[in-house]
Formats: C-alpha cells, structure tokens, sequence
C-alpha cells in the first residue's frame, strides 16, 4: 500500500523557546485512518498544520503522496480536505453559499447538493452559518474540506465540545470517506474517539510518539486486557508489592487512593485478592472491573490522564 | 441516524462522471467577491455607517453653516439704549438685523449662548457701548456692520461712495466646500475599515488560514477585496454627490469619469494603507487602535471640515503629503472647479506613492495564519 503521510525527525521550536514538536516520525498508509492522541499542548495542532503545510517545520521532512510542501503546494493542495481545529466561518453566508465558496477554489469540485446531502446539511442549506448549532457547524467544516474531493482528509478535533449525538454523525461520515477509499489524519484528546475510528493511532506526549500501533495492540502492549479497581479502608501503604505478587496481574498503579491492577485472568486475580485483603485487616469500600482502554494506555506510559491539562 | 444506511452517492475520484463540475481560472475571484458583497450587504452597520451615515453628516453640517438669509445679524439692545434702535431702524441696511430690546442681565445670558451676535449697552451721556468677543468671527462682523449702520443713521457720510454685491452662488459655500471634504474621509474611512478590520478579523476567525489551506490563489483574495471596494465606492460617491445636487444645490463642475477615477484611487490608496495597518495584528482590538492612530492625524489635518489653509504655512508641505489632502484636494479640484485629472498630477502621484508603498510593505509582512 502506498504512503500517504509520512514525516521523519518533524521538529518545530517556537522563538527559539518553545520546543512543540521534538523529533517525530509517522507514516500513514492510503486509506488508513490515522489518530494522533495526546493531551492538550502535546504538540498534536503543530504536528498536522506542519502536515498540511500552513507551518514550516524548523526541521524535518514532510511529505505527502510523495510531494513535498516547497516544490508543489498549488497541485497538493487540490487533493487535500483540511478542517482546522476552531475556524469561525462567516455567520452572514449560507451554508450553500459557504460550500460553494471553497468548491470555486478547487478545478474538480464535487457537486453542493451531494455534499450537503451526505453531512445531513440539506434541511440547512439556506440558513445562515450564524443561526447552525455546534454539530451543524463542525459537519459544515468538513463539508468545506470533502467537497473538493479529497485523497486525504485532516481533522483536527473534529469532535471537541459537541454532544454525544453530533459526534456519532461525525464518526459515520469520517467512516464512509475512509470506506470510498479516502486516508484520514485526525487528532483528538477523546480516547473512544481514537478506539473507535482509528485503524492505529500514535499517542504523542511533549512533542514526541510514545507509542505507535492499532488500538487493540496497544492495549494487549500494555500487558492485560482488563483492569480491577478498588479501593481499601484504613491504611494499606506498602501494599504495592502484595498486590504486584497476586496471580495475573501485570502491574498495578495507584489513583487517588483507587488501586488499579492490569491483569489477564481477573477470575484467578480477585479471589486471591479478596483473601489479601482481610490477611491485611483492611475493608473493601470498592471494587470494579472493566476493560483496559486507551487510556488506561495512556496513564501507564505518562503517569497523567489525557484530559489534565 | 447514520450516514451509511443513506447509501451516499459518491463519485469514484479515478472515473469523473460526465456531469463533473469545472472551475475556470476566475472563479474563485468571483466566488470571494460575491460572498463578499453578500456579507456587506447582510450587515446592516456596514449599510449605515458607509452609506446614511456620510449623508446624515452632510445634512447636519449642511444646514448648521448655511448662509444665513438677511436679517441674519442679531442684536440685543439693553433697557436704556432704546435710542440705537430707532437708529437702526432709520439705517438703509436695516433689514440685516434681528433686534430685540431686553433688560441687562438676559441680553448678556442671550449674548453668552450666542444667541445674540453684538449687545448694545447705553453708556454715559447718551454714548453706546458695544459689547462683543473678538474670538467670533461674527460677533466681530456684527459689531463693526452695527456700528456701520448707526453711524450712518446718524448722518455720517462716507467720503468715497462703494456699492456692495452679494455672492452666494453654489461652488463658493460651505456645502460645497464640506461635500468634497466628507466623501474624502468617508473613502478614507471605508478603506481603512472595509480592508484593515475585515482582514484581522478573518484571521482572528482563522478564516485566513483555513482559505490558505485551499489552492485559493492569494493573490484573487485580495483582488475580491479591492474589487468589493471599488463597487461601494461608486454607490458612496454616487450617493453624497446626489444628495448634495439634491438638497443643497451643489454643481458638479467635473466630468463624472474624472471624479469616480480620482475616488478609485483614493479607495485603492486606502485599501493599500488598510493592507499594511493590518498586516500582523493578531486581534480585532489591536487593529482598530491602529488603524485610529493612522487616521486621527488625517482627520485633523487634511481639510475634511475646514480648510489646513488654517495651519502654519511651514507645515503645509507635510500636510500636502498626506494621501487624505491630495484626495481632497484633487475631488475639490474636480467638483467645484472642474480641473482636469491631467493637472493634478502631483496629487494622484501623492496617493500613488502612498498606495504603492503600503501594499508592497503589506505584501512583504503579510501574514496569512
């Protein structure tokens, strides 16, 4: 499969201060979808502005379908959908005007009506930009970057701040283009977001990939597949190293008080557990169990949740 | 709910079917212009503050510095000096004055707000006294026309014999000199604000960015935002010069051609220094104190309300060389005089030069992101 995206040693220092991007490699297949995760501030607005070429990178290589930004940005920008991460489009057009807009900027535009058709904009075509909720606005910046016809489609969170409902549309329409053949780069700070749509995912932390695989192999990566949390009246300090020693557990973290174990077989860990415990006098207050997720990937390789900031 | 079960109809991007729309080379430009327009029109401040605004300052000013009709001298004569009344009204220019005859205390209320031009006051042994404010160029006039007027009355003849002849003919009144004044700083105004402001704020949006990140051409952005200058220029010009034969009488002594030709220079000039004030402010508020600070000297300075023949002759070079006074100079040049465009050169070579350098500055800064 050819590449699509890929960038080698990606470096970007602001005034000669701000380090935002320290060293990055990707590369992204055609027709992948390809997240980049992280918390705020990890670098991941840098890296895809330096990947659809509105920022210079200090250092590196970029290169996209393999052309580069300084030898041919007129004929690359023609295959690529960009939606930025806040563009306030202008409230007095309409959202066809709008689409019409960006479709006169492009030689082979695909027709308004089917793009207006496709991101459920049809009812609102007529209305003006100003008067559209938050999930109607974000469809219609995607549609400003799927009615060129796109070969790669970059957004960067897409999702943020839209209700449970608005995102599930998104997902779907991000899923249909990646289907008809299309190579999606996204960021976002949504773990289920990057679980759900993201065929591999790097997860990016102060300006550098920390991981890099799909997100099922980062999970099983992350030694367990499940996780048992719980929580121990009276005081249990020191108690790391029992828990660490219980059967099939991969490794164990403390949270606020909540213990959290990474283990493979919780039918073998829990009893053992349970009879821990009241060996050590203590009262349970809590116990879960869940499957790992991303950010249970996360937590382990930082030490931090993806949404502190 | 989901988008898949809709079954889209997308096109295969290798087989474009036979209906797959094309765009020429211009339309883009045509497609920023339009939106443009569209937006200008949609906003309603933008209709007010370029169109009615202009004409409601005209009107204002118009009518407050009229020519005042005869009989327009007011005079307040205090109790005592009843003497100067009929005097004046023995006088063969006594229909240029309004007297009212009051006590001492509310003529000098009337006087102070200007209501009345000159009080006389009964001084002793049948003497008048005159009470004016040198500071009032028609206070002054009103004293020495009242004196005139008595003096005469009271049988003083004049050793040569003069005869005066009115002229209020339109081209030489206030008017006349305000419109040409107003449709500078309203061009001036427009461009500032039209390209300055409407540029921040779209890179504030981020709107910049996100039409950097198309293969839109640059260089036809900021031709639809010239263009969609140019076009209001012609309704602003077309408007004022309207309003001014209308309810003013103004005589427009210049070709039609030359006026909208100097005024689309003065647009474009403005556009130009528009361009730079905002070629790196991040934010909406920054630029509007610039783009104050750029004006506020030409406000002042360029004769818009009166006459820079006002300021110190040694500065007037500088004041010549601000793109406002050549834009009204020459629109004056050309509405009240009819000179041709060909002899006001060096007033479009002013506007050029400061046009010119600010857009090739502004190209030089510019920052899209």
């Amino acid at each position: 499969m050819p590449t699509a995206i890929e960038c080698r040693d990606l470096r970007k220092t602001y005034d000669d201060k701000v380090e935002a991007v320290r060293g990055l490699n990707l590369e992204i297949q055609a027709g992948e979808c390809f997240g980049l995760l992280g918390p705020n501030g990890a670098g991941k607005t840098t890296t895809i502005e330096i990947l659809e070429g509105l920022l210079a990178p200090t250092s590196g290589m970029v290169s996209i379908l393999g052309h580069r930004w300084d030898e041919n940005e007129r004929e690359m920008r023609e295959w690529l959908g960009i939606s930025l991460q806040e563009t306030r489009l202008s409230e007095k057009l309409s959202v066809r005007e709008t689409i019409d807009l960006f479709a006169s900027f492009y030689r082979e535009p695909r027709s308004t009506d089917e793009v207006l058709e496709e991101l459920q904009l049809t009812e609102k075509a007529d209305s003006w930009v100003g008067k559209l909720s938050g999930g109607q606005r974000q469809r219609l910046a995607v549609a400003t970057a799927l009615v060129c016809n796109p070969k790669i489609l970059f957004l960067d969170e897409p999702t943020t701040g839209l209700d449970p409902q608005s995102r599930r549309q998104l997902w779907d329409i991000i899923r249909v283009f990646q289907r008809n053949g299309g190579t999606v780069l996204l960021t976002t700070h949504y773990m289920d977001e990057a679980e759900r749509l993201c065929d591999r995912l790097a997860i990016i932390d102060h300006g550098q990939v920390i991981a890099q695989g799909s997100p099922p192999d980062l999970i099983t990566r992350l030694g367990g597949h499940h996780v048992v949390e719980f929580l121990v009246d009276g005081n249990s300090g020191g108690a790391q190293d029992v828990w660490r020693t219980l059967p099939s557990v991969e490794s164990v973290r403390e949270d606020d008080g909540l213990i959290a174990l990474n283990v493979k077989q919780p039918h073998l860990t829990i009893p053992a557990l349970l009879e821990a415990i009241e060996r050590q006098g203590g009262k349970l207050q809590h116990l879960t169990t869940r499957q790992a997720s991303l950010e249970d990937v996360f937590v382990r390789l930082t030490g931090r949740h993806l949404r502190e900031d | 709910m989901s988008v898949a079960q809709q079954t889209p109809v997308r096109t295969q991007p290798a087989t474009p079917p036979p209906t797959q729309r094309r765009n020429g080379r211009w339309a883009g430009y045509s497609h920023l212009l339009m939106a443009r327009m569209l937006e200008l029109k949609r906003e309603p401040e933008v209709v007010f503050w370029v169109f009615i605004f202009p004409l409601l300052l005209a009107l204002g000013l118009g009518i407050a510095f009229r020519n005042k009709p005869e009989g327009a001298v007011s005079v307040a004569i205090v109790q005592g000096a009843e003497s100067a009344q009929t005097l004046l009204q023995k006088s063969p220019q006594a229909n240029q004055f309004k007297v009212q005859v009051l006590d001492a205390e509310a003529a000098h209320q009337g006087f102070r707000l200007g209501k009345f031009d000159v009080a006389i006051e009964p001084g002793p042994n049948g003497t008048f006294t005159y009470r004016y404010d040198p500071a009032r160029p028609e206070s002054v006039l009103a004293r020495a026309e009242v004196n005139d007027a008595l003096q005469s009355a009271a049988g003083r003849t004049d050793p040569v014999p003069t005869k005066p002849v009115s002229s209020s003919e339109p081209g030489s009144r206030y008017i006349d000199f305000l419109i040409p004044g107003l449709l500078g700083m309203n061009l001036m105004n427009s461009g500032m604000w039209g390209i300055g402001f409407a540029l921040v704020d779209m890179r504030q949006r981020k709107l910049l960015k996100r039409f950097v990140g198309t293969p839109m051409r640059r260089g036809d952005f900021l031709l639809a935002l010239a263009s969609s200058r140019l076009i209001l220029m012609i309704i602003e010009v077309g408007l004022l010069l309207a309003f001014g034969a209308l309810f003013f009488h103004m005589r427009v002594m210049g070709s039609i051609a030359g006026i909208a030709l100097i005024a689309g220079m003065g647009s474009l000039t403005f556009g130009g220094v528009g361009l730079l004030t905002a070629s790196r402010a991040q934010k909406i508020e920054s630029v509007s104190g610039l783009i104050n600070l750029v004006m506020m000297p030409m406000w002042i300075f360029s004769g818009v309300f009166f006459s820079y023949e006002r300021f110190p002759a040694i500065i007037h070079p500088l004041i010549k060389a601000l793109p406002l006074t050549a834009l009204n100079d020459a629109l004056r040049a050309s509405i009240l005089e009819g000179t041709p465009i060909l002899h006001q050169w060096p007033r479009l070579l002013v506007m050029i030069v400061w046009g010119g350098v600010s857009f090739v500055l502004a190209l030089k800064w510019f920052r899209w992101t």
